[in-house]
């Protein structure tokens, strides 16, 4: 019942139906999606290449990788966000059918807010420091659904209340500047989720908050995601929060998915050595104390060109002289699908899979 | 099936930030406001600025006489010019009329013609400066070039040809400072616009779908306009100045009977020797206004600058 609270209500001036409504295929699907950053004088940046993965109705996904694997750039090529100049984005996005990339720049504004949205990392910077958080709301509901000020003013109040905020009749009225970071991020995540979309990318909504509010910035956005068939895409570095909310999982390194795979499966079982290498690295409380953790050896700047072998080698426990000359093409079965000529084979971390 | 909606979630811990302000909306104004109370040099800045303000709006009510009524002509010849006494607390002025008076009334004339001025130069600046810097691309190049140009041309000499063109009137005079402030708004305000075009609420903004004219006009320009104001401010000052220069120059409104300071002070240079307070009464006028909107401008812009808070 969780899921049916947000869109319980009598509005449905909802005009904004776009795309191909009943199309069978999955809600979001992305293939061989690139981002070239070029430069005049610079050689180009491979910031993603060869991206493809689908996200159904409904589903929660999670895009993993360090700083720099090209995780953000992915979601800003999907919401059409990237900066026109020196940005080459080739590949396909289909949005319930529709392809989003060259769509026109104002389809593009009508479907952003009202049918994808998205929450980001800095809830301070993200809102307006000028503008009233009530103003913030009711913009975006006016902006997509035609209704009367007075009535956005109340749903506002209203969305407000359903993030959790205390008292949001006053609230509406305030600054950013006045809320405390972890009701900044629910403000943000009021916004984005007012016009009931059906994408969400929530890119590392967590991170630049402190760990207690982290768990209900979380909590928060499970519930009002899941069951009211909004699509969540949640990107992140943090294995922790994949295991909490996501069915799928897409490991990125260097600017391609190395593997990806369901996420019992994954914790049960990584195959990639760059998965591998980022379990061993997450603190446990069943070992005993004072063991070191076990870090990724090296920096995420010792890459390798992917068009010369595989960028992870240099960083490799298991490299060996075909992964430095060749490239590995990403191999996929059923389920699951990876990028590596010497996976991993053993029974590994089994974090994540015994807490489900 | 049993739990209501709203208390489903719940709620955010009510801390920190929240605790210190309990009533509603404080603004980046108001805290600016707060800051610019406790420094010295605004509070002399504004008391100035009232004074001068009061002032020129009482005027008829303050002068001990009427304004410009050149009946003590015979105290003001080459060789003697009627110093302060009681009847006369500044003495005569060079046309025989009551110095304080005409000083009292010279300030109405600075105020209109130097806040006039400046909201011209600040509407045409601030327009182009939105246009350039919100919708970048053709229109950017188009607008700074013609601001370019405006710059090119040393600001007293357009404002001297502007004043030439339209005629001998205190409209002219406006226009042709306002123009040339013009380019310094423009400028101004489009690059602080773009210094917020890929800022993370502008992205955010977009990510909704917001309309572009929203986003510039909604978002990016009230983040932007702090420096613009301070601008405006500290023009008020040499937009006052400039009156005076123009004034001196022989522009700008030459009925006699409207006091100014600028041309009191040309009027006074043929007697100088024998009484030099003629030219230097309205100086020091001009003066102390100046400095008065350039300590408030100065505090305004270390109250509004975003390293100064706390």
């Amino acid at each position: 019942m969780s899921g049916d609270y947000l869109s319980g209500r009598p509005d449905e001036g909802n005009t904004t139906v776009v795309g191909d409504t009943d199309h069978d295929g999955a809600l979001l699907e992305v293939n061989d999606l690139s981002v070239h950053f070029t430069r005049h004088g610079n050689k180009p940046v491979h910031a993603v290449d060869e991206v493809t993965f689908s996200v159904g109705a409904g589903e929660n996904v999670a895009l993993v990788g360090e700083s720099g694997s090209g995780k953000s750039v992915t979601s800003l090529a999907i919401m059409g966000l990237l900066p026109k100049r020196g940005v080459e984005v080739a590949g396909s996005v289909a949005f319930a059918g529709r392809e989003l990339i060259g769509l026109d720049e104002s389809q593009m504004r009508n479907l952003r807010g009202a049918e994808m949205a998205m929450i980001f990392q800095d809830p301070m910077s993200s809102l307006n420091p000028v503008v009233p958080v009530g103003k913030q709301i009711t913009e975006v509901l006016r902006r997509h659904r035609r209704i009367s000020k007075p009535d956005s003013v109340t749903e506002s109040v209203d969305l407000l209340q359903r993030v959790g905020i205390p008292d949001p009749a006053r609230r509406v009225t305030e600054y950013p500047h006045q809320l405390s970071g972890g009701m900044r991020q629910r403000v943000l995540i009021a916004i984005a989720l007012a016009c009931q979309p059906r994408l969400l990318i929530a890119d590392e909504p967590t991170t630049a908050l402190d760990v207690t509010i982290q768990a209900q910035i979380l909590e928060l956005l499970r519930e009002l995601v899941s069951g009211t068939g909004t699509a969540l895409i949640m990107i992140t570095h943090d294995l922790g929060v994949v295991a909490s909310l996501c069915d799928r999982v897409h490991v990125m390194y260097s600017g391609r998915i190395v593997e990806s795979n369901l996420r019992h499966q994954l914790f049960a079982r990584p195959r990639h050595p760059y998965t591998g290498g980022l379990m061993e690295s997450i603190p446990r409380l069943d070992q005993a104390r004072g063991l070191p953790l076990t870090p990724i050896p090296g920096s995420p700047t010792d890459t390798l060109a992917w068009s010369q072998g595989c960028a992870f080698a240099p960083r490799c426990p298991n490299a060996a002289g075909d992964c430095k000359t060749q490239t590995p093409r990403l191999e996929m079965s059923d389920d699951r699908a990876l990028r590596c000529f010497h996976p991993l084979d053993t029974e590994a971390a089994r974090i994540g899979a015994a807490r489900g | 099936m049993t739990t209501p909606p709203d208390v489903l979630v719940s709620p955010a811990s009510s801390g920190d930030a929240d605790s210190s302000e309990s009533t509603s909306g404080e603004s980046l104004w108001r805290g600016a406001f707060k800051r610019l109370r406790r420094s010295p040099m605004a509070i002399i800045g504004a008391a100035i600025m009232v004074v001068f303000v009061a002032v020129a709006l009482l005027a008829p009510v303050l002068a001990p006489y009427e304004p410009a009524s050149t009946q003590w002509t015979n105290l003001s010849t080459p060789v003697f010019v009627q110093g302060s006494n009681s009847e006369h607390l500044l003495g005569i002025d060079r046309w025989g009329s009551d110095m304080l008076t005409q000083l009292l009334f010279g300030a109405r004339q600075s105020l209109i013609i130097g806040v006039v001025s400046t909201l011209i130069g600040l509407i045409a600046g601030a327009g182009l400066g939105t246009l350039a810097g919100g919708f970048g691309g053709w229109v950017d190049s188009l607008v700074m070039r013609f601001v370019d140009i405006l710059l090119s041309i040393p600001s007293l000499l357009l404002a001297i040809s502007i004043a030439a063109a339209m005629g001998k009137s205190s409209f002219a005079l406006m226009v042709a400072i306002g123009a040339a402030q013009v380019p310094i708004f423009a400028r101004l305000l489009r690059s602080s616009m773009l210094g917020q075009n890929r800022s993370d609420y502008v992205v955010a903004a977009e990510s909704l779908g917001l309309r572009r004219r929203t986003i510039i006009l909604g978002h990016v320009l009230p983040n932007s306009l702090g420096p613009t104001i301070v601008q405006a401010t500290l023009n008020l000052a040499t937009a006052i100045i400039e009156v005076a220069a123009l004034s001196f120059l022989g522009l700008g409104n030459d009925d006699p009977a409207v006091a100014e300071w600028g041309r009191m002070i040309v009027s006074g240079q043929d007697r100088f020797l024998v009484a030099p307070w003629l030219a230097f009464y309205p100086g020091v006028c001009i003066a102390i206004t100046a400095l008065g909107f350039t300590l408030l401008g100065e505090s305004m812009r270390e109250a509004l600058d975003p390293k100064q808070r706390r």
